[in-house]
């Protein structure tokens, strides 16, 4: 119990921009060799004061094999000072991290040493399935009244997919979520506008979808998810499903404003089974209703075939499968990872329906491979992927892995992993640290997720504007 | 009541009207989401009528206890409630979780009631109102009715100056520092007030 509010609690997105920088990363780390090696919660050095900046200064592995760690989130943060459930003198000290193919869940303490956390619960799928009947568990967000945690499917590994809760002080698995789902089965990612009491969620596939790799009959077939749903976040109810159209498949990422006041955010779709594009939609509220539009396309890049792999040798061209987005704390720069093409893009969504392109940095990609400048002669497989904005705005950190089966498809060659460092410059360009370089190749397993020390650009949500 | 008891009930008051969980950070809130400072003021009857509801219950229902019981009893009583929550809050810190950010009049004041409820508001003041001597239902109910109101009112000073200082001059980002914890204080000072009232019984 704290005096004073956690000083990494902050009432506004305005507020948390001034907060000091990060200096250390939490990654997720996954083992891809499959002989019962375990993954692993990696602590990289992030203060460009220390000796060890841009260096692995921790790995604790995991107790038992086989977890594939994907995302993960705080016990509390920002969330905690809004007004009707205010519980301020808790601390951010815990990192809750789901396993998404054991459906096991860890809870790690990093008060202790921030450096080394510590392992101090494990919740067992056995627990997760009693109490709330799904599997899978992904995304977290820590809410006003309780950690949200989303799943991707039932114990047999089919729909519905959806959202469970965890007791913020206990950890202990309080149940579903939902009162009513209405026609929502698939499920992703979620988060709320937590000034209009609304929560969105998104589609991927069930695991039985997706955990062989992508299914390309499902693909073509459009049964992938492309809805998103809106609920009342107080009544748990559905309220609104909004079809963004079933060739642009896997809806992913949601990013809405971080302004409690304002109603829009952001989702990419990874695939268009017409054209292989990207999307990203916007969504708002209109009048009573949710509406959501196409505002940025990113187009396949034509490739030569023969360094393609084999499914994609047919179409002569690289899909950017855009996999993850990350909106600054201010609501201005949008970064848009296309994981296939080797590029992270970023736009200026100050008005929401018109992003302009500010920015673009080239990496890794099916076919470009192109290296980083700290070494230059070396061509990088798997392409920017998981992208989290520092609170000011002004960094973004990436790594290279998306999910283990699907890995294999797009890079067969095997993803050797990497985290880097953008700079974010105020007129939203962005350009690549030549200095900032993480290689995980030694270790040999894949990073994925990254959460900044005291909080970044998708772990906190704001009561006040 | 003399005027070391008003002075409590209205310290007590202005205890609670600046204490951020019971209510003047939320009509904060809800006037900076409508950005108007109408909806500051707006909010402030509800969130008053709900802890004075809380306060009245309280003293109502202690009340009844004194026309039916002995003082002695009744002191005694309420001595081990007031106690008995204090060492609850001790042991149980569970914030109460209700509504959102998008609420009626009536579910702000309903939310007002549980916040003070849960925080034992009405409790504290038990040690002042049961001092006050007579067992006629009218004084009784007189004494109850003007302690819950001193009580009141300087809560809904301290709570709208506060509010609107806050909205108006401070922004919310004093809360990051003023927000002091005190929980165990509070929960210290209820076990000391119930056994000072058995000890005066």
């Amino acid at each position: 119990m704290l005096v004073q509010p956690d000083p990494t609690f902050y009432p506004s997105a305005r507020e948390a921009m001034r907060a000091p920088r990060e200096l250390l990363a939490y990654v997720a780390l996954l083992d891809a060799g499959g002989d019962g090696r375990p993954d692993a919660l990696a602590t990289v050095d992030l203060d460009p004061g220390s000796p060890a900046y841009g260096t692995v200064v921790n790995v604790h592995d995991l107790p038992v094999a086989g977890d594939e760690l994907h995302h993960f989130g705080w016990n509390v943060c920002s969330a905690a000072l809004c007004p009707y459930a205010p519980h301020p003198h808790v601390e951010r000290r815990y990192l809750i991290v789901p396993g998404l193919r054991s459906s096991r869940i860890y809870v790690f303490d990093t008060k202790p040493d921030p450096l080394r956390p510590v392992l101090v619960k494990t919740i067992e799928p056995e627990t997760i399935l009693d109490r709330t009947g799904y599997s899978r568990p992904h995304t977290v967000h820590c809410g006003t009244d309780a950690i949200y945690v989303s799943a991707l499917g039932n114990a047999e590994g089919d729909a519905p997919g959806g959202v469970f809760m965890l007791d913020h002080d206990t950890f202990e698995p309080l149940g579903r979520w939902e009162v009513d789902r209405g026609p929502q089965r698939l499920h992703y990612d979620f988060w709320w506008h937590l000034g209009h009491d609304t929560m969105i969620t998104s589609e991927w596939g069930t695991p039985n979808m997706i955990e062989a790799g992508p299914d390309l009959e499902l693909l073509l077939g459009r049964q992938y998810g492309h809805r998103l749903h809106v609920w009342d976040l107080r009544k748990r109810v559905h309220l609104q499903e909004i079809d963004l159209g079933d060739q642009y498949q896997m809806a992913l990422e949601l990013r809405p404003a971080h302004d409690p006041t304002r109603t829009h955010g952001f989702v990419n779709t990874v695939i268009s089974v017409e054209d292989l594009s990207a999307n990203i939609f916007t969504w708002w509220l209109d009048g009573g209703t949710w509406r959501a539009e196409k505002v940025i396309t990113i187009p396949a890049e034509p490739a030569d075939p023969a360094v393609l792999p084999e499914p994609l040798k047919q179409f002569g061209a690289v899909p950017p499968l855009v996999s993850d987005i990350a909106l600054t704390l201010d609501d201005r720069i949008l970064l848009v990872s296309a994981w296939g093409t080797g590029e992270l893009l970023a736009f200026d969504v100050s008005d929401p329906r018109n992003p302009k392109q500010t920015g673009s940095a080239r990496l890794g990609g099916i076919a470009a491979r192109a290296a980083h400048p700290k070494a230059p002669g070396r061509p990088l497989n798997g392409g920017p992927q998981m992208v989290e904005a520092s609170r000011d705005g002004r960094r973004a950190y990436f790594t290279n892995s998306l999910y283990r089966s699907w890995d294999e498809v797009f890079y067969p060659d095997g993803i050797s992993s990497w985290l880097v460092k953008v700079d974010i410059a105020e007129d939203g360009s962005i350009a690549l640290d030549p200095d900032f370089f993480v290689d995980f190749s030694a270790d040999g397993r894949r990073a994925h997720q990254v959460r900044l020390q005291g909080g970044d650009a998708s772990s906190d949500s704001y009561c006040f504007p | 009541m003399d005027a070391v008891s008003v002075l409590v009930l209205a310290g007590l008051g202005a205890f609670h009207g600046l204490n951020p969980a019971m209510g003047w950070l939320f009509a904060v809130a809800l006037g900076l989401q409508e950005r108007s400072r109408a909806a500051v003021l707006r909010a402030l009857p509800p969130i008053v009528l709900g802890h004075a509801g809380s306060v009245l219950v309280t003293l109502a229902l202690v009340t009844a206890a004194r026309l039916a019981a002995p003082p002695r009893a009744v002191a005694y009583g309420a001595a081990a409630l007031v106690c008995g929550f204090g060492v609850w809050r001790l042991v149980r810190r569970r914030h109460p979780r209700w509504v959102g950010m998008r609420v009626t009049r009536w579910e702000l004041a309903g939310w007002s009631f549980l916040m003070s409820s849960a925080h034992g508001a009405g409790l504290m003041l038990l040690p002042v109102t049961l001092g006050g001597g007579g067992t006629a239902v009218l004084t009784l109910t007189a004494g109850a009715v003007a302690a819950a109101a001193v009580h009141t009112l300087a809560m809904l000073a301290v709570l709208a100056g506060v509010a609107v200082l806050v909205y108006e001059r401070l922004g919310v980002a004093v809360l990051r520092r003023a927000w002091i914890n005190l929980d165990v204080v509070w929960a210290v000072a209820l076990i000391g007030a119930g056994a000072a009232l058995a000890l005066t019984a």
